[in-house]
């Protein structure tokens, strides 16, 4: 036990001790997680502004979601170590060779979330706003997007985990943040120190980030709080009918076989 | 398209395809990474996801362990086990274990939690028994969502035995870190080209799969949509 406890003050003291060392940016573990997460937060921003024009497309025109769905996933199969070396010739060393195949990534899990998101308006909700004079860009912007988006979000809840803790396989091409501190200060000098607080570092960006989205999604939605206490059952039948079923998309045995796709990579 | 010819040139050379060095046994080595990090995997995810399915005990474990893994950096755990234990193939299956049980885990739990209760009372009223319950009825119909949660985990594996080459053993990743080291891109794009190959390959094995494991019932109910 003694010994487990020294272990874990040694990698502690390790990480106070290199943690902004002046002068030596190249060295730093505060460095390197902000470069990890400017890697990280890019890559989603990106893939969430390509995920809604898209998913506002496939959701107006039907016909285009399955190839779009469909080669999305193709993407996906694509492993994330191969994808940042065929990068390489076209982008170099630069931060896009990482931020590319990362954004692209998040679309698996983000288009099928907001083309959900969209789909499972109401119909009554669109007919009201219709009804009330709203022309379809106002209904999109002022209706449907705000009720879409307590789905848009647990999607890129799920799409944030999975980037954050790729951007370390990115080291391997030169980039990746906390990855860098992993490979080359912990992997190649055969130092455990640094490739813990490396983990530890991402797993806790992880879920602050997770956080963050949750907070999020209370601030920019208050009527389902507001409601949840009043019309908790009627919520269940209306709203979150959808948001359960983008949330465990493809859990369902039978559907998950066929179009083999949901918010949970692992479900799909 | 200097890349392009580079890459041509690289793969229509004869000597690659021979040899110890040739793609054929670079392939054949990740396969075998890849495939024992996979069965090992699905004989302890499986039988532990049905059980726990089964007895509805530790789903709260399950997916805390999911979520919990999915922020895990790969490389990271790879490296760690790697100082640990020391160099080797072992390490390599161990990270790779670690990464493959936890959506096999997941979906075989969760195939067998979301069979319908109807379902499971009728089975219990034709006289069937726990053990036969879930042999009969919620294996089978977990099925699609156990090969879902293998697929991923195989193109997963397939993906990341490419590490393997960092940590001394061979495999694809050998091409892209010997390309690395002469600073020879056409190898670099070309091993990583082979690997994209081998998870497109794995993600249509496993589409096939569940062609022939999944009850043409369920097939039948899936067409229909319900």
């Amino acid at each position: 036990m003694n010994a487990v406890w020294d272990w874990i003050s040694a990698v502690a003291d390790w990480a106070a001790a290199n943690w902004n060392p002046p002068g030596d940016q190249e060295r730093g573990v505060w460095p390197r997680l902000v470069e990890h997460a400017r890697l990280a937060y890019l890559s989603i921003l990106i893939g969430l502004a390509a995920a809604l024009p898209l998913g506002l497309a496939c959701v107006r025109w039907t016909r285009l979601y399955p190839p779009v769905l469909t080669g999305v996933n193709v993407l996906y199969a694509v492993p994330s170590i191969a994808l940042f070396f065929l990068m390489l010739p076209y982008t170099g060393f630069s931060d896009w060779t990482a931020i590319v195949p990362l954004a692209l990534y998040t679309l698996v899990i983000l288009l099928p979330n907001v083309v959900d998101g969209l789909r499972q308006v109401p119909d009554h909700v669109r007919q009201a706003a219709v009804a009330m004079g709203f022309g379809p860009l106002r209904r999109l912007l002022t209706v449907e997007t705000p009720v879409a988006v307590p789905v848009i979000i647990a999607g890129l809840r799920v799409a944030s985990v999975a980037t954050i803790s790729m951007v370390s396989v990115a080291s391997l091409v030169g980039l990746g943040g906390l990855g860098q501190l992993i490979l080359s200060e912990g992997f190649r000098r055969q130092f455990d120190a640094p490739i813990v607080v490396g983990i530890v570092l991402t797993v806790v960006l992880a879920f602050v980030t997770d956080a963050l989205l949750v907070l999020s999604q209370r601030l920019l939605t208050p009527w389902v709080r507001r409601d949840g206490r009043r019309r908790k059952r009627k919520q269940r039948a209306a709203v979150p009918a959808g948001e359960a079923a983008a949330v465990d998309a493809g859990a369902d045995p039978t559907q998950s076989a066929e179009t083999g796709n949901g918010a949970h990579p692992w479900m799909s | 398209m200097d890349v392009l010819n580079e890459l041509v040139a690289w793969f229509t050379d004869p000597g690659q395809w021979s040899g110890p060095a040739g793609i054929p046994a670079r392939t054949a080595e990740h396969l075998q990474y890849s495939l024992l990090g996979l069965l090992i995997s699905a004989l302890v995810a499986v039988p532990v996801g049905l059980l726990t399915g089964h007895t509805g005990l530790g789903g709260f474990a399950t997916a805390s362990l999911a979520n919990f893994a999915r922020a895990l950096p790969t490389i990271g755990v790879l490296f760690l086990i790697v100082l640990l234990v020391g160099i080797g193939l072992m390490p390599v299956i161990i990270a790779l274990v670690a990464l493959a049980v936890p959506p096999i885990l997941v979906n075989t739990h969760e195939g067998v939690r979301q069979v319908e209760p109807a379902l499971k009372d009728a089975a219990l009223g034709m006289g069937m028994r726990g053990r036969e319950v879930l042999m009969h009825l919620e294996l089978p119909v977990a099925v699609p969502l156990i090969i879902n949660g293998m697929r991923t985990a195989a193109v997963q594996v397939v993906a990341t035995a490419t590490i393997a080459a960092y940590v001394g053993v061979g495999g694809l990743g050998r091409y892209i870190v010997d390309g690395q080291a002469r600073q020879d891109l056409t190898m670099m794009v070309g091993g990583s080209l082979l690997v994209v190959f081998l998870a497109v390959v794995t993600t249509l094995l496993f589409a096939g799969l569940s062609r022939l494991l999944v009850a043409p019932g369920l097939r039948a109910l899936a067409a229909t949509g319900r």
